[in-house]
């Protein structure tokens, strides 16, 4: 939307127009406004905490719950194999990214729309927004990452030294919602059937994604197309890194980043052509 | 010899008036649009988009230190202007060019949140507006000495009275130090004394050598604190001069000695002004006494009826009428102050303004419409004006207006405390 360059020794210049370019990203602005973001994501995480009376345990009593529904009817009921570990800790190793990617997806694809007092008002790089969403579920992350911990030592399962992949699978969590939030929250400004389809998304998503049952169950000939989902390689990558689980299957993963690299470049190319009418058509 | 701030070079912008319909629709619609496009090949490209266009061809320049206030009525363009200056939307064609680091101030306390104190607020609206952390930080106590909360500062602003967050939200704003300064109508805040002192600060910014822009209805504000006013009408700068030049023309025209207009009816409740929760129908000024046609003097008692539906259960509602002179000022606010509940339906609310009360000249009218006689649903700048007429005899020299906002007839005793011999 602008290009900006330093002219003289002190004066940023800066030029408005209208701009039809498809790959003027500038992404540098991003940079600029790095305090922003960081901003945005302390405000989240800030009200994330306030005006609820257990605060952090809300966010270990979610995957909780859901870990123990899981055990009841997928390992109990079902007996759905788990590659060896204890079915709670398996579930919960692969509920931790989920969860995360579930919320840092909904909160993204929302957030556009939700700063509509924001975008009318002032002006800042757009792209700031879906990205602080995307990032501030980190803080529930983390929590449950300790309770995690509680619950490996119960046991007795101690993590390897693949824990300090750990990040790397994270980026790769967050480059997914983001991709997708990137495209939901720029379509969610006209279309509002975004705020509807999303939840319905997270749920399919969830069953396409070895949450509930191993990888080894999905067919041999399968596994490359049900790869192309990125979340395959996120879950296999945090079960890998943190119970050692065999050996990680590396090329799911690869084709994971790759799938979310395109839909990450295209998710920014599509949102920097849709932010110049944000503030018309919010 | 001053160095440019800003050059704007035909800037326009043009509205589709159908996007403003495109946001209720749904995806279905636009699906469907588009298969029948496939196997219907002439179906009509789209459905005639009215397009508007908010600015037509602007062009000025503004240099380093100016003071330049943007004048006109709503609709104009002002703001249109004000937002793409700022960023916000991108001009359909045209460009500008900005010299210096830009800060806008459409309204004040953007991005407040209510669950935040006072303190993290002042942090997050300092980043928004485009302070860095450590400029926020040293300005800090400023901030917080100039918004006079005190004590408040670690309490949610949610507890805040209004005026303790518009004042909050002010210091922050006030606190901005850019190059260039675009302003929008931010002085209409808080009572008398800080309003004076966010006027004070405002000309201090101003002497700083700073380039402000400074949209106002406000005439007095404008005249005191711009050197330059542009006069923006229909999308267009129709007059480009000194403050006190432009105003009075601007005042001339559109202020001055046209006609009343005395009413204003919405028969079709989807035109009417109006959001999901309240509609206007109607808003009228009719004489307490004798026949429509007569002028209104300034002896002369009217009302004010204002008629609207309520489109929420059981809410209490009242409707406060902010009442300006021709100078843009408030010469007051009444409000009926309504206690009941109210049901849905169609309301009329009539305020009676007594004679021997106004000065002569040109009133507006704004309606607001607000519930539990705190928050403001809706506010409407009505287009009714009356023009009061001064006919009073006067026997003293003095033939000119009077001065004062109010001319009310007082009573008033004389007498001999001690006779000198």
């Amino acid at each position: 939307m602008e290009s900006t360059a330093e002219i003289g020794f002190k004066k940023p210049f800066s030029v408005i127009q209208p701009q039809w370019g498809l790959f003027q990203l500038d992404l540098v602005s991003i940079w600029h406004y790095r305090e922003l973001l960081y901003f945005f994501v302390w405000r989240d995480v800030l009200l994330r905490f306030k005006q609820t009376v257990i605060g952090a345990a809300w966010v270990i009593l979610q995957p909780l719950i859901t870990m123990i529904i899981f055990t009841l009817i997928f390992s109990k009921l079902a007996k759905m194999p788990s590659d060896g570990i204890p079915y709670p800790v398996f579930a919960f190793t692969a509920l931790l990214p989920w969860s995360f990617f579930s919320q840092a997806l909904m909160r993204s694809s929302a957030s556009i729309v939700q700063s509509s007092n924001l975008i009318t008002k002032i002006y800042f790089p757009r792209l700031l927004i879906p990205v602080a969403a995307s990032i501030a579920p980190i803080v529930d992350l983390f929590f449950s990452f300790l309770f995690l911990l509680v619950l490996m030592s119960w046991y007795k399962i101690t993590p390897t030294w693949g824990i300090l992949a750990l990040p790397l699978f994270l980026a790769l969590a967050i480059m997914t919602a983001l991709a997708v939030g990137l495209w939901s929250s720029a379509i969610n400004v006209r279309y509002r059937d975004i705020a509807n389809i999303i939840p319905f998304v997270c749920q399919v998503w969830m069953y396409a994604s070895p949450v509930a049952y191993p990888v080894s169950m999905v067919p041999e000939n399968w596994r490359l197309f049900y790869s192309l989902n990125p979340m395959v390689g996120v879950i296999e990558g945090f079960r890998w890194a943190l119970l050692g689980k065999g050996n990680p299957d590396f090329m799911v993963m690869a084709v994971s980043s790759v799938a979310v690299l395109l839909l990450l470049t295209s998710g920014v190319v599509f949102f920097k052509r849709m932010e110049q009418s944000f503030a018309d058509d919010i | 010899m001053s160095d440019i701030a800003i050059r704007a070079e035909n800037l326009s912008k043009k509205y589709n008036i159908a996007t403003e319909k495109i946001r209720h629709d749904t995806f279905s619609d636009q699906l469907a649009y588009g298969f029948k496009s496939i196997f219907h090949r002439n179906i009509q490209k789209k459905p005639s988009n009215k397009a508007f266009m908010a600015l037509k061809d602007v062009s000025f320049e503004i240099k380093e230190g100016e003071i330049v206030g943007i004048i006109g009525q709503n609709g104009a363009g002002k703001s249109t202007l004000l937002k793409i200056l700022s960023r916000i939307t991108v001009p359909t064609s045209g460009r500008a060019d900005i010299y210096g680091r830009i800060g806008s101030l459409l309204e004040v306390g953007t991005g407040f949140h209510p669950e935040l104190s006072g303190r993290e607020n002042i942090y997050l609206n300092g980043a928004i507006i485009g302070m860095k952390k450590e400029e926020i930080r040293r300005q800090f106590d400023a901030i917080v000495d100039f918004a006079e909360i005190g004590k408040f500062l670690d309490t949610p602003v949610k507890r805040y009275s209004s005026g303790m967050y518009v004042r909050l939200a002010f210091a922050v704003a006030a606190h901005l130090e850019p190059e260039i300064l675009l302003l929008d109508e931010v002085l209409a805040v808080g009572d008398i004394a800080f309003q004076k002192k966010c006027l004070g600060k405002i000309g201090n910014i101003a002497k700083c050598g700073r380039t402000v822009i400074f949209i106002s209805h406000n005439m007095t504000a404008v005249n005191s604190l711009c050197e330059r006013v542009l006069w923006v009408s229909g999308g267009e700068i129709i007059e480009d001069g000194p403050a006190t030049d432009v105003v009075s023309s601007y005042l001339a025209t559109s202020g001055g000695v046209t006609n009343n207009v005395s009413e204003e009816i919405w028969n079709d409740m989807s035109e009417a002004p109006g959001n999901d929760t309240v509609r206007l129908r109607c808003i009228q000024v009719r004489r307490q006494e004798g026949h429509a046609s007569e002028p209104l003097t300034m002896q002369t008692a009217f009302q004010v009826e204002v008629e609207f539906w309520n489109m929420l259960d059981e809410a209490q509602l009242h409707i406060t009428i902010h009442l300006y002179n021709s100078e843009g000022l408030i010469v007051f606010s009444t409000g009926s102050l309504n206690k009941q509940i109210l049901p849905k339906g169609l309301f009329r609310s009539v305020g009676y303004f007594p004679g021997d009360l106004l000065n002569s000249g040109r009133h507006r009218f704004s309606v607001l419409v607000v519930k539990n006689l705190s928050s403001v649903i809706y506010s409407y700048e009505s287009q009714v004006a009356i023009n009061i007429l001064d006919v009073r005899e006067r026997e003293g020299t003095w033939y000119g207006k009077e001065p004062g906002v109010v001319q009310p007839l007082l009573k008033w005793t004389t007498e001999c405390l001690c006779e000198m011999s």
